[in-house]
């Protein structure tokens, strides 16, 4: 059985275990029907709700779309950290570089006037390099004077924040008549095309192609690691930082690299929602994004193949939690219990072999980075 | 070998899971009966027109419990809950991503009305009611012009209940000089203090006062700048406080409750007007610093709607909640009763049209 699939099997009993302890949270949240010892109506709502939460993912096109959208920004994330983790750095700082995505991405969006074949990469790639240049400050922070990633990051995200919550309100960026954070919205030509054009006008058909692009860069990633020198010097420097220097590699110029890249995606995905999904950009553009990318990049081990099946995963989480509290009165906030549980167990390989009653080596299951250090 | 044995454990498990549930599930079905059978004696008893009307809400990303419209809408769909009889449903939205998906649940389900708060929810809320014509929609704060034929806008003419509280912070000022500020200067905060500057003019003219007021001159005024910083809000309070007014109408939300917490400091000396809802009963922590509040009745608006759904009479036209049609109001908290009787006749004169705005 080779790497992949077996992680992908401890992902999948992973899932089972956080789906297993999450019915026992509705179960015994039914409180009403406890109450009155109807045990029946508590499990009915328990099927009604891991329904809603498989109809709401997967069964419909719709379904599917909505899972689509949900989960494209987060695999773009989920690589801004993932390619981070690769190199040793821990970037929290996804949800900023995601905001200087999408401001690059929008003004060009909106201050040109170019054809959609020009101007739709034209405007990604501005994402890309806001993204890449932000991404890059706390790269440049760390080789320089040593200040420590998870820090920098964090707070270049408050900058990122309220910069962007500023530049909004400015008369470059503001949109005619409001006077909250909101932008103008980008020219049509500037537009992701939806990924279900083929579809006819169906408007709850959200998903753009900024999923294409999210498997594109996935594929990039992929190639990075495995084609290429550059690849091949950010693993090792990951691996041993000090083994890599003295191998000769210019580790401080490549942790720079590393974080521009990781900014790199992060900012298409920033870009990816402003020019796809919004076609404008809010103070919430990023919304909790950054964060759950950490999650989708453990979950999916830092490699390209398991940040793009956790992404889906956690996107389908997402799209099935608002059908599953539509059928029933299980609120959508029981998702971010079940996706904790899920990273929980991944976490704790130990725990889900002895659940499962897997044999074998505990192999650096969930270890995707080596601590705090670097 | 070993992949089998975790892989069938698991599935054993699943399996048994699934066997209790759908025990539990044929359990179920004989409870169900018996509980519609209770709900039918209990109709018997008392038959409510709204069984079997679903109302939806989606909130805007303020969410249902943000002390502010989204909760005075969800009062109003409790209201029709329980007056009646409707089923009520809510979805609560996290970012701009999710009015939309959050719609097109309802519709699925098939929500005989949508209520959605704010005009955030403006865009969303249009499109969802041309694509679903046979359902209704209503929108808190927004109007649609042209009239979308099931989508009715819900607006207030707050300016009337405005006009009152000038009228009578003008009659009860001890210094003649009242203030006001605002949020930020935008139509649905100015209109309230429009209002107000007209109540306290109109008191003058009648009375042959001079009352003056601080923060609006009818085209600009005192703005926070926001409507979060209770700081804001005391600082605003006391430089009004520090020109002579003692009575203040903050239209600024939550840093209303800052100028609150000055006037609570102040030991009696400078009142407040509340705003939007009962402000001596939301805010009991300073409930004697407030004479009196501007009633802006959004749950009365969103039970309306849902009332002439379950009537059947449609939500073509936008509604304007007004003095006349008790959309807004003025609550009285500390008011002497002969004042008090005076500033309702001026709403009754609002109502009637004999005073013009």
């Amino acid at each position: 059985m080779n790497e992949t699939l077996k992680s992908l099997r401890f992902t999948f009993l992973a899932v089972i275990a956080a789906l297993f302890v999450s019915a026992f949270i509705i179960v015994i949240t039914d409180i009403e029907a406890l109450g009155d010892g109807n045990f029946g109506q508590a499990f009915n709502t328990l099927g009604t709700a891991y329904w809603g939460l498989f109809k709401g993912s997967f069964g419909s096109l719709r379904a599917i779309s909505n899972t689509i959208t949900g989960a494209t920004p987060l695999l773009l994330a989920g690589l801004a950290v993932s390619s981070a983790f690769k190199a040793g750095l821990f970037n929290i700082g996804a949800t900023g570089q995601m905001l200087a995505g999408a401001i690059t991405g929008l003004w060009v969006g909106f201050a040109f006037q170019l054809p959609p074949i020009i101007h739709v990469p034209f405007a990604l790639l501005a994402a890309a390099v806001g993204g890449a240049l932000f991404g890059a400050i706390p790269g440049v922070l760390k080789a320089r004077t040593g200040a420590h990633e998870v820090i920098t990051t964090i707070m270049l995200n408050g900058i990122a924040g309220f910069t962007v919550l500023w530049l909004l309100k400015t008369e470059l960026f503001k949109r005619e008549g409001r006077d909250d954070a909101i932008s103008k919205f980008v020219e049509d030509s500037a537009r992701l095309p939806k990924l279900f054009w083929f579809m006819g006008k169906r408007i709850d058909l959200l998903a753009h192609t900024g999923f294409i692009v999210a498997l594109l860069a996935t594929f990039a990633f992929w190639w990075l690691l495995r084609k290429t020198t550059l690849g091949f010097e950010m693993q090792a420097t990951g691996f041993n930082q000090e083994a890599a220097r003295y191998a000769g590699m210019k580790t401080k110029s490549l942790m720079v690299v590393s974080m521009a890249i990781a900014g790199a995606f992060a900012g298409l995905a920033g870009g990816s929602e402003v020019l796809g999904l919004y076609g404008y950009a809010s103070g919430t553009v990023a919304g909790d994004i950054g964060f759950d990318a950490i999650a989708v990049a453990l979950l999916g081990r830092s490699t390209p193949i398991g940040t793009l099946v956790s992404a889906l995963l956690f996107g389908a989480l997402q799209a099935g939690g608002r059908q599953m509290q539509v059928d029933t009165d299980v609120p959508i906030d029981l998702i971010i219990v079940l996706r904790a549980l899920i990273v929980m167990f991944i976490a704790a390989p130990l725990l889900v072999k002895a659940i499962f009653r897997v044999k074998g080596d505990a192999k650096a299951f969930g270890q995707t980075f080596r601590g705090w250090g670097g | 070998m070993r992949k089998h044995k975790g892989l069938k454990s698991a599935a054993l498990a699943l399996a048994a899971f699934a066997l209790i549930a759908s025990a539990c599930g044929s359990d179920d079905a004989a409870e169900e009966v018996t509980e519609e059978t209770e709900a039918a004696t209990e109709e018997t008893t008392a038959p409510l027109p709204g069984a079997g009307t679903l109302a939806c809400m989606v909130t805007d990303t303020g969410g249902v419990d943000d002390k502010g419209f989204n909760q005075i809408s969800y009062a109003g769909m409790q209201r029709a809950e329980a007056e009646l009889g409707v089923t009520i449903d809510l979805l609560e939205s996290s970012s701009d991503a999710d009015y939309a998906p959050n719609l097109q649940s309802f519709a699925d389900k098939g929500c005989n009305i949508t209520v959605t708060v704010g005009f955030l929810l403006g865009d969303a809320t249009k499109a969802a009611a041309e694509a679903n014509a046979g359902l209704n929609y209503a929108i808190v704060d927004y109007a649609y012009d042209p009239p979308v034929a099931n989508a009715r806008g819900l607006v207030f003419a707050t300016d009337q209940p405005s006009f009152m509280a000038g009228y009578l912070s003008a009659a009860m000022s001890q210094t003649g000089i009242v203030g006001t500020y605002g949020g930020i200067n935008i139509p649905p905060v100015t209109v309230f203090m429009e209002g107000f500057r007209k109540g306290v003019e109109y008191y003058n003219t009648q009375k042959g006062a001079s009352v003056k007021l601080l923060g609006w001159d009818g085209t600009d005024g005192t703005f926070a700048g926001n409507f979060e910083s209770l700081d804001d809000g005391k600082n605003i309070a006391k430089s009004q406080a520090d020109e002579g007014a003692d009575i203040i109408f903050p239209v600024a939300g939550p840093v209303g409750l800052g100028s609150a917490q000055f006037a609570l400091e102040s030991g009696g000396k400078v009142k407040i007007i509340g705003v939007d809802v009962d402000m001596s009963v939301s805010n009991p922590d300073a409930a004697e610093v407030y004479i009196a509040s501007v009633l802006k009745n959004i749950d009365a608006a969103v039970f309306a709607a849902i009332k002439d759904v379950v009537e059947g009479s449609g939500v073509t036209d936008n509604y304007v909640g007004t003095l006349a049609n008790g959309g807004v109001g003025v609550a009285y908290t500390a008011v002497p009763a002969d004042l008090q009787a005076e500033v309702e006749a001026i709403g009754a004169g609002i109502a009637d049209g004999s005073i013009k705005l």
